[in-house]
């Protein structure tokens, strides 16, 4: 029987490793989705077709009321805007520091990575605390421009969407730092030091060398910062306070405490193709770019 | 003469702004951690930084904080089972899919995966419509299903890239010297992919003992989880036995990370 397998398996090379598992093996997690992710999908997609709250006829009411009203256009921008800021941030910083990253020799880099990855797994609610602590009216901020004398009254930071942003590219940093190390990792060097030999100095090879061929690195790290930062629900919460307001929060309202499922529904699903059309968006960017850093 | 000033002005304004920004990064990213842990050993009511002094009263305080306790217990018992039922179902079908050229493989991959884009707190809501239509009352066991179809990705996509990264020679040689298909994943493949498993599963169980979206819907009211007792904690009052549970968390934290790190390589396989 042995000596049978030996003389049959080169007859098929190759045969048995790209189908090497039954692709039913797949059957229980593909089942346990359907059961509890996409039925429910389904089911909040029908909801949002209810036209009342009492959940008795259906109608296009909730998305009439969401797409006709201004506070809620609002929230939506907003929420989309704040993407943006945090996502600009992050990339701003952590293209310096994934290029350092590249350079730092063995143990220096260890720890640089580190730090990179502390954040990404200290708990959200931990991470958010800290930032209470450091703009708080007692906060490090505050105690050292009192102790400067640039200000005289302890100023107001937290509950700010400045000082949200800030917390928000904190927490997201990491989701942004990685792919841009992988893909200026996976540049050859040789082609920095050819730029360099063909006289284009350290910014000239940077803009027409580095950034073009990690423009794919770029647009997985926007895209995975971007979506973390608009659902960052804890942050922003705990950071923006009570006044500002942004599309997990308003969902979180009208589907808790004012039972409303109906819209709460509706929101829900403007918000997914929202985010599912961001996502597509920078997805197409990303294999536009990535063509051209192969060509 | 000229040229050469121009080129190292050049290269010291661009190494120069690097360094800075990056500087600038790395403060920022390692900041708060420190300062939680500072704070969290003062000796006063408030979190003041720097703290007026240090003592050890708020972790005193933490050991008679019966309901954070709790909530740290039940947070702990959803996350583990979470980490099993991920890593039973991700890893079976994370071997069902990889190297798979079949279009229905290439489709489950994505499925898989999405739940990773998309809001949380939309799939928390969608799941307890889901549960009330069914009549199922939320409960742990709500919690645990909702986390798993959160959490399950991250050990799909680690094993996958596991399964993708192993030579498939090893297989064949195997397979010719005649071992079974079971002695041949037993002795070969599962050893191969073990860290790719292992780093998943640890990941896996931090997305879940972290969660906040899916449990705020799943939970019922007796069952406090952490994450949720502590933002709550905090929306009220700021209390610094907060602090002093969360450098716990991270004491905790990068202990284990450290472990995995060793064990599994986890920093290459979280930037993979």
């Amino acid at each position: 029987m042995a000596a049978a397998g030996v003389v049959a398996a080169p007859l098929r090379p190759g045969r048995a490793w790209t189908a090497a598992y039954d692709i039913r093996l797949a059957l229980p997690l593909g089942a346990f989705f359907l059961v509890f992710f996409l039925a429910p999908l389904a089911l909040l997609v029908l909801v949002s077709f209810y036209a009342d709250p009492g959940m008795t006829r259906f109608g296009l009411d909730q998305y009439a009321r969401f797409l006709l009203d201004p506070f809620s256009l609002r929230v939506l921008g907003a929420t989309l805007w704040l993407g943006v800021e945090v996502t600009a941030l992050t990339l701003l910083l952590g293209l310096p520091l994934a290029l350092l990253l590249t350079w730092a020799p063995g143990r220096l880099r260890g720890l640089l990575t580190l730090i990179v990855l502390l954040p990404l797994l200290t708990s959200v609610v931990v991470r958010t605390f800290a930032w209470i602590v450091i703009l708080g009216r007692q906060g490090i901020v505050n105690a050292g421009l009192l102790a400067l004398g640039l200000t005289d009254t302890p100023l107001k930071l937290l509950y700010t969407e400045g000082g949200l942003v800030l917390a928000l590219a904190q927490v997201q940093m990491p989701l942004m730092v990685l792919p841009l190390v992988t893909a200026l990792s996976r540049i050859d060097p040789n082609l920095a030091d050819a730029s360099a030999a063909l006289g284009a100095g350290a910014w000239r090879t940077f803009l027409r060398v580095t950034l073009p061929l990690c423009l794919p690195g770029i647009v997985a790290g926007c895209l995975l910062t971007f979506a973390a930062a608009i659902t960052a629900f804890i942050t922003q919460s705990l950071i923006g306070g009570g006044q500002m307001l942004f599309m997990p929060m308003y969902l979180y309202q009208q589907a808790s405490s004012l039972n409303n499922w109906p819209f709460a529904a509706a929101i829900a699903i403007v918000f997914l193709v929202a985010v599912l059309a961001c996502v597509t968006l920078l997805n197409l960017v990303g294999r536009l770019s990535r063509g051209r850093a192969q060509a | 003469m000229r040229t050469r000033l121009r080129r190292d002005v050049d290269w010291f304004s661009f190494h120069g702004t690097v360094l800075l920004l990056a500087g600038l990064c790395l403060v920022l990213l390692a900041a708060p951690t420190v300062i939680v842990v500072v704070v969290s050993f003062t000796s006063g009511f408030s979190l003041r930084f720097p703290p007026p002094g240090y003592s050890l009263r708020w972790y005193a305080a933490l050991a008679e904080a019966e309901q954070l306790r709790a909530a740290a217990w039940n947070s702990l018992v959803v996350a583990g089972w979470t980490t099993l039922l991920s890593v039973v179902l991700g890893t079976a079908a994370a071997l069902a899919i990889a190297r798979s050229p079949r279009l229905s493989a290439r489709l489950l991959d994505s499925l898989f995966l999405s739940p990773l884009v998309l809001p949380a707190l939309a799939f928390g809501l969608a799941a307890l419509m889901l549960f009330s239509l069914a009549g199922i009352p939320v409960s742990p066991l709500t919690l645990i299903l909702g986390h798993t179809v959160v959490c399950v990705p991250f050990v799909v996509r680690t094993t996958v890239a596991a399964l993708s990264q192993m030579d498939p020679v090893l297989l064949e040689s195997s397979t010719s010297l005649g071992a079974s298909r079971l002695t041949t994943f037993r002795r070969v493949t599962l050893p191969l992919i073990r860290p790719g498993i292992l780093a998943g599963g640890f990941i896996a169980f931090m997305a879940s003992f972290d969660n906040v979206p899916v449990s705020l819907f799943l939970r019922d009211a007796a069952t406090d989880m952490l994450p949720i007792r502590m933002w709550q904690d905090l929306e009220g009052r700021l209390d610094v036995t907060v602090a002093a549970a969360s450098s716990l968390l991270i004491l905790a934290t990068v202990v284990l990370a450290v472990v995995m790190e060793r064990a599994a390589g986890l920093s290459r396989r979280m930037a993979g």
